[in-house]
């Protein structure tokens, strides 16, 4: 018997150190490519130079050769896979080309460098079918897909939308574009695959060990028991890594062939521009009409976006627009082309970022056409419902943030007229934007408690850190939960040995492994009481959480930026970029300021610098590295004051937290584009805003 | 070809048969399982594998392992002594100067290389006075010195207060 007593908490919401630090900062914390295994091959892929038609021969005679040489795969030699239903995954299982750099073999040899060698020397003849590769506005194949990404409806309608229109004192209609972007996580995708007496391991670079468990599984025809995803680290995802991609089916499949020995495939940086999902590029009509004392009266959002043809991905580009603010009319739709390109996917609030940096630069345009202070308009438009739903809100505090956010900013004193301040060389303005992001609940995940002895309790769920800080903000959790102090919960996730854990995606981590373990803790003390014996152990799943049917559950944030524009270079920096946030209560106040900056500056990195350039002839991304592809630098970042509002929230769960990992990201680039056009009196409406784009 | 050279990584000596054409960092990674210095993009072009060749910085995916037979190389995991973490790390964990910490072996090596440069009085892009006696490491310098090292989490805000301090221990 143990003789713990329990304490009040506390744990959660203290600023702590992450537990995982002392790993991380000497490089000891094994990410999915350094776990030791024994005797390890390379693979190193062969990838389709064609973006359509077949593969008409292969000739690997000269890689054989190579000493070293274990084996060339091809859809000729490779295993049968038991469900092609999901085309991404089924590779090598035909010999049609979708499109360019897909996997259409690969070589597995004794040593990286041969590896990579092998496959230069491997000789490929196609069948070349005309392609598309490029997003078209006026592509007559767009489509209405039947629904959006995590569920939502394709297109809504309140009002008489057109009607509102002509009747509106004062309208804007704009269209906005963003481009196609890719997620690149610093660590690149990774797996290890070692097939042993009909057991699959992966050593996974994921952001779900069990998604991917039981993806593989039934692409393999296997029982889910028989495969382990092993994920303690993983270098960063932002969406890339939510889903299992074609990847870990090509190690999977080489594993397979050549039994008790671990398959190591890194991708390349440059493969990491294909195959791995992407941002797909948008194009985006506003429409907003308003009265005269600027409250709105129509808002219509028209989304075009692209989509592969052998998977669709629908980006839900402007559900954010359907409830932020308060209108008598509104109207969203989606179109999508389907293009022989690789299939987009999640990256970093998908839906929310791009289309909350067309609704947020048309709400400053409208601001000025109205001749309201920006925040100001955004205030007089506070909707007092969800729109969408009809429910109230949990909380809402986007005028809070924005309030707050103007003092710490020094908003005040504010001159409107753009391109009104010089200081040197530099252009100054300054730019404000909403953010707001779901509250996301996945089903599914459990979490198992278990007495240790010694006052220990074990809390296992198999979810992932992605750098989000879950090693400590779950021991946090669980210390409150069961009442102990940290240094009494041993924490183990990131595997599929232990209890199910959903993806960490959508910012939904916290909230539903969270719950589980607060639902655990409560059944472990209803069983076990105070005292428990060693090895007294139970399992809880995520509860249902009944005030969803009552409440429309959301965070908000607002940011404040200033830019500077050299007056001839055109050159965009930013020195100082303001976030206050509304996102119920923080777990770890350090770890979450750092998701906050990431998110902030992914959304800076949105609007100066990312993009993704395709060459429609080919249907490739051509600037596929760092050099070309840019995201910031230190020195493109300048000090960032982040804060949040005091929100107590007793419906969104147990903690109170409404989930951080994405919302940074939402609206910042807005926030950045409407400095840009104070400096400069230009509005640029095509991401990212490049210094040519303002020569003008 | 192989070819056989000796390597001494934080303070241990290793000999090791090596491909002509393997890096050192993969010398390091897949033969040596010393996995600090991490591989973001193989083309020295994120600094995520950066060690101290010979006391000063470098990204090791851009060094061929045999052309550095006898070198000394530090990671990581070297700047901790005995188990003590070096000043820079300590100050990178109280900053939360890194999310996933994939990029973060190489910030902190670089810091430390960096901190060397400064002191031997190398300007940079954004030192003022090129004939200065001492350069003042102001958070600009640090923000230009340490852009050879990208980060996607985006930590630079936490990165350049956790250098500022961790220079001065
Ligand atoms: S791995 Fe060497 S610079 Fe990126
Ligand atoms: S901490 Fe993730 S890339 Fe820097």
């Amino acid at each position: 018997m143990s003789t713990t007593t329990r304490t009040t908490g506390g744990a959660i919401g203290a600023s702590l150190d992450r537990i995982d630090g002392p790993q991380k900062v000497t490089g000891t914390a094994p990410y999915a490519y350094e776990h030791h295994v024994d005797n390890p091959l390379y693979l190193f892929p062969i990838r389709s130079e064609i973006a359509r038609g077949r593969v008409t021969g292969i000739d690997a005679s000269a890689a054989e050769a190579l000493p070293g040489m274990v084996t060339v795969i091809t859809h000729e030699n490779a295993p049968q896979l038991a469900d092609t239903s999901d085309r991404e995954l089924a590779i090598l299982q035909s010999d049609e080309v979708a499109f360019r750099g897909q996997y259409i073999g690969a070589v597995i040899a004794e040593t990286f460098e041969v590896a990579r060698h092998a496959a230069g020397l491997v000789e490929v003849s196609y069948d070349e079918e005309p392609h598309e590769a490029e997003l078209r506005e006026n592509d007559s194949d767009l489509y209405t897909p039947e629904q959006l990404n995590a569920g939502f409806p394709t297109d809504t309608e309140e009002g008489d939308v057109d009607e509102a229109f002509s009747s509106a004192a004062v309208t804007l209609d704009e269209r906005y574009t963003t481009p196609m972007e890719h997620n690149n996580p610093m660590e690149p995708h990774t797996t290890i695959a070692l097939w042993e007496t009909g057991n699959l391991t992966l050593y996974e670079s994921t952001q779900g060990a069990h998604p991917v468990q039981r993806t593989v599984a039934q692409v393999f025809g296997l029982d889910r028991n028989r495969v382990r995803v092993v994920a303690p680290y993983v270098g960063g995802g932002f969406g890339s890594k939510g889903l299992p991609h074609a990847n870990t089916i090509l190690a999977a499949l080489a594993a397979r062939m050549i039994e008790g020995r671990p398959v190591k495939f890194a991708l390349t940086r440059q493969q990491m521009f294909t195959g791995v999902g992407y941002r797909t590029p948008t194009i985006q009509r506003i429409q907003l009409g308003a009265d005269e004392e600027g409250h709105l009266t129509a808002i219509d959002h028209d989304v075009i976006e692209q989509t592969s043809k052998i998977k669709e991905f629908a980006e839900q580009t402007a559900v954010a627009t359907r409830s932020l603010y308060a209108t008598q009319s509104r109207r969203t739709t989606h179109r999508l082309a389907a293009l022989d390109v690789p299939v987009p996917s999640w990256m970093r609030a998908p839906g929310e970022a791009p289309g909350m940096y067309a609704l947020e630069a048309a709400m400053d345009e409208m601001a000025i056409a109205c001749n309201l202070d920006p925040i100001e308009f955004r205030i007089r438009n506070e909707p007092e419902i969800d729109a969408e739903t009809g429910l109230p809100y949990s909380s809402r505090n986007l005028v809070a943030c924005l309030r707050e956010g103007a003092k710490r900013f020094g908003w005040k004193d504010r001159d409107p007229s753009p391109r009104a301040r010089q200081e040197g060389r530099w252009l100054v303005g300054t730019g404000v934007a909403s953010s707001t992001y779901p509250v996301f609940r996945l089903p599914g995940s459990r979490a198992t408690i278990r007495y240790e002895g010694d006052g220990r309790y074990a809390v296992e769920i198999g979810a992932a850190d992605i750098g989000t800080g879950a090693w400590t903000a779950l021991i946090q959790i669980s210390a409150d939960a069961i009442g102990v102090s940290i240094e009494d919960i041993n924490l183990r996730i990131g595997d599929t040995t232990f209890p199910f854990a959903s993806v960490a995606g959508g910012s939904s981590g916290i909230t539903v492994w969270g719950s589980a373990i607060f639902e655990a803790a409560r059944v472990f003390r209803e069983r076990h009481g105070e005292n428990p014996s060693e090895g007294d152990e139970v399992q809880a799943r995520t509860p249902d959480n009944p005030e969803t049917e009552n409440y429309a559950m959301h965070a908000f944030g607002a940011y404040f930026v200033e830019a500077r524009v050299d007056v001839d270079t055109c050159e965009v920096r930013v020195p100082r970029m303001a976030g206050v946030f509304a996102v119920g209560r923080i777990i770890n106040a350090k770890t979450a300021r750092s998701q906050f900056i990431g998110g902030m500056t992914m959304g800076l990195s949105m609007a100066l610098h990312e993009e993704s350039l395709v060459d429609g002839r080919f249907g490739h991304v051509v600037n596929h590295d760092f050099a070309e592809y840019h995201i910031p630098t230190n020195a493109d970042v300048g000090t960032m004051d982040i804060s949040w509002i005091d929100e107590d929230d007793p419906y969104v769960n147990p903690m109170g937290s409404k989930g951080i990992g994405e919302i940074g990201i939402v609206g910042s680039a807005a926030a950045v584009a409407n400095a840009v056009h104070h400096a400069t009196g230009v509005r640029v409406r095509d991401l990212p805003i490049t210094p040519d784009k303002l020569l003008r | 070809m192989d070819a056989e050279i000796t390597l001494h990584v934080d303070g241990a000596e290793h000999r090791l048969t090596v491909d002509t054409r393997t890096t050192l960092l993969d010398a390091l990674r897949e033969h040596l399982e010393i996995i600090s210095p991490k591989k973001g993009c193989d083309h020295g072009q994120c600094g995520a594998c950066t060690v101290l060749l010979d006391g000063r910085r470098a990204n090791s995916c851009l060094a061929l392992a045999v052309a550095h037979d006898g070198t000394e190389i530090v990671t990581a995991g070297g700047l901790a002594e005995n188990g003590d973490l070096h000043p820079m790390q300590r100050s990178f964990i109280e900053h939360d100067g890194f999310q996933c910490g994939y990029c973060t072996p190489g910030q902190i090596v670089s810091a430390v290389g960096m901190l060397e440069e400064v002191r031997a009085g190398w300007p940079s892009h954004v030192t003022e006075d090129l004939n200065v006696e001492e350069i003042v490491l102001d958070d600009d310098e640090i923000r230009e010195r340490m852009s050879g090292n990208l980060c996607r989490c985006a930590a630079y805000a936490n990165i350049v207060p956790a250098i500022r301090e961790g220079s001065e221990r």
